[in-house]
């Protein structure tokens, strides 16, 4: 059996392991066509501050990691799939033949349609060799303006924050990651941020970008501009399908799987951020774009692709966690409730702290928390059993810090003599 | 054979000592808020409830970490954070379903317990057993366990 990945960031990584552990035997290739060994974009910000070195943000530290389960990687890119012939060609020109196949291809950013985003200086932060070109320019007293303060963008303008840069940054929604927290606590992340130092311009929009002498000239849809050293964007995110087009397999907003993360061509499969995969909240199929969700679909397809190995896959809970110049934020699942749902909020303004749970009878289905980090998984763990919180509902809608509480009394039937009870 | 921590929460005083002990062996201070394990209280103190990781096989702090920071042990069978690796990203903090990995802010690191290396000082200072370290086959840690598989969406990898 000859397993085949494309893409070597964390959903090929754990992948090509899983494979290993559950069939010693079969042939595992995984191509990739960064120059550096597998690492994770994640730890990018953390390099940008110079709290690690480059193999700091490796996957796996050893060098001889992958030597030692018999994992072979190459350098590469694939340029097309013929499924008919099982079998990827290089941009070498080789040809590598597989039996399965899974495609982790990840996704790259997208750039605004404004002039002047090509010019140089201005940058994307999605690659360690974007990390190196940053870094280069983002000397302490610099000018940075930073377009788009969802996620990504906010992970990095904690990283530019600490390089002691004078920061703009630009979002088109009227607050701060729009796609992760509510009105009150992006609003909450944008003073925190401004208290700090950083302008950030909510509701606006950057019109185009132009070289002006040796600094580029950034124009805002209020017409006001601003100089900069260095621009960054960060305004979203595409999953890599384009070598895809002639395949046969079918793609979305990314490739679409069932619940065995198979794609619509026979085995062939697909993980990570490429993937349209199940949401664990929804039930529906959509990009997360996550690191969990990449290491949960590598293990899923790694294992469905091994013979007498399947595995459905419910769904990943969408979940993040921020950090803004200590400032941290989390989201999970259904965040913004859901219809005939039921929800709860309390917050300590001044104190920059703020908490919203969202029910669905009396099973929590989502959550929005800010400067709360104490046994903050439980919101995962009493998400994603369904557990039924009985009494406990009442009282945390009376007071939702007990959030702890309310799950250590159900999972160990501490209070009332309840037993924990789940449904699913 | 290897050994867990037992919690039979029956047991338990609420006396805190387990936190002091904690906080003292890997911080060297005797405060409660530092400690690993946390002792939760219902219905004003009549039930008090040690709680801490239970070094659940799917270790789902583990699979979250992007830099591989966080090890299995094989002496004692716990996760253990290695906090030269850790970039203090918390992304294992949302994926542990049971909340027993934290963000530390005086480090920027995660901290979890780790068993002490084999000698946990949570049970050694437990004056009612309510905390002990035990063969694993007889540790009451199953039924979490079972939970563990449940919030899963990985029924057998
Ligand atoms: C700065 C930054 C911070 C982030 N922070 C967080 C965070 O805090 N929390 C979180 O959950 N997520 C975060 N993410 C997102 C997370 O990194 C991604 O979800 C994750 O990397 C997805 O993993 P993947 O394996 O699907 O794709 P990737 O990591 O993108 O890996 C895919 C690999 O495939 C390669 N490839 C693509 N096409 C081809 C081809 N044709 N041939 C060969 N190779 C190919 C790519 O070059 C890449 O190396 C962050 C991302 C960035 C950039």
């Amino acid at each position: 059996m000859r397993h085949l990945i494309i893409g070597a960031g964390p959903a090929g990584v754990v992948a090509a392991e899983t494979l290993r552990q559950l069939d010693s035997s079969s042939d595992i290739l995984l191509i990739g066509d960064e120059s550096e060994p597998p690492y994770s974009r994640m730890a990018i910000p953390y390099l940008l501050r110079g709290r690690i070195g480059e193999e700091g943000t490796y996957l796996r530290k050893s060098a001889r990691y992958f030597e030692e389960r018999r994992i072979e990687i190459l350098q590469e890119r694939v340029s097309t799939i013929s499924t008919d012939n099982r079998s990827v060609r290089l941009e070498s020109g080789n040809v590598e033949a597989y039996d399965r196949l899974l495609i982790a291809t990840g996704s790259s950013p997208t750039s605004p349609p404004i002039d002047g985003v090509d010019l140089p200086g201005v940058h994307s932060c999605w690659t360690l060799e974007d990390a190196r070109s940053i870094a280069a320019r983002s000397s302490s007293g610099s000018k940075v303006v930073l377009m788009g303060a969802g996620f990504i963008g906010c992970i990095i303008l904690e990283a530019l924050a600490s390089c002691g840069v004078d920061l703009t940054v630009v979002e088109l929604e009227n607050r701060m990651v729009p796609r992760m927290m509510n009105q009150v606590s992006g609003g909450l992340i944008k003073s925190w941020c401004e208290r700090r130092g950083v302008t950030v311009l909510t509701d606006t929009r950057v019109e185009g970008i132009a070289s002006k002498d040796s600094q580029l000239m950034v124009s805002l849809s209020e017409g006001e501009e601003i100089l900069a050293d260095l621009v960054i964007n960060a305004t979203g995110v595409r999953p890599n399908t384009s070598f895809l087009e002639k395949s046969g397999i079918e793609v979305d907003h990314g490739i679409l799987v069932d619940q065995n993360l198979r794609t619509t061509c026979k085995d062939i499969f697909a993980a990570g951020d490429v993937c349209q995969g199940r949401d664990f909240s929804t039930g529906d199929y959509t990009v997360q774009a996550i690191q969990p969700t990449a290491v949960e679909h590598g293990k899923v397809a790694a294992s469905n692709m091994t013979d007498g190995q399947e595995v459905i896959h419910r769904g990943c809970l969408n979940m993040n966690i921020l950090d803004t110049m200590g400032l941290v934020s989390t989201s999970f699942g259904a965040w913004e409730g859901i219809d005939g749902g039921q929800s709860v909020e309390c917050s300590d303004l001044a104190r920059f702290r703020y908490l919203d749970l969202q029910f669905d009878g009396d099973v929590l289905v989502g959550a929005n928390a800010l400067g709360l980090t104490e046994h903050i998984g439980v919101i995962r763990g009493l998400i994603q059993t369904r557990l039924r919180l009985g009494v406990w509902k009442e009282r945390l809608m009376d007071n939702p810090l007990q959030l702890m509480e309310a799950y250590v009394a159900v999972a160990h039937g501490v209070s009332d003599g309840r037993k924990p009870t789940t449904s699913s | 054979m290897e050994k867990s921590l037992h919690i039979d929460a029956d047991k338990c005083t609420g006396c805190l000592q387990c936190e002091l002990a904690c906080s003292f062996e890997n911080d060297g201070v005797f405060n409660p808020s530092k400690s690993r394990i946390k002792v939760f209280e219902f219905e004003h103190g009549r039930h008090t409830v040690p709680y801490t990781c239970t070094q659940c096989a799917e270790a789902w702090c583990m699979q979250a970490c992007p830099v591989d920071a966080i090890v299995l042990n094989l002496a004692t069978g716990a996760k253990d954070v290695l906090s030269d690796r850790c970039v203090g990203c918390k992304v294992c903090t949302i994926a542990c379903p049971f909340g027993t990995i934290n963000y530390d802010k005086d480090s920027g690191k995660v901290v979890k317990c780790d068993l002490c290396g084999g000698n946990p000082a949570c049970a050694a200072a437990c004056p009612t057993e309510a905390i002990t370290f035990i063969d694993s086959d007889s540790t009451g840690y199953d039924r979490m366990r079972q939970w563990a598989g449940q919030t899963g969406t990985i029924v057998s990898v």
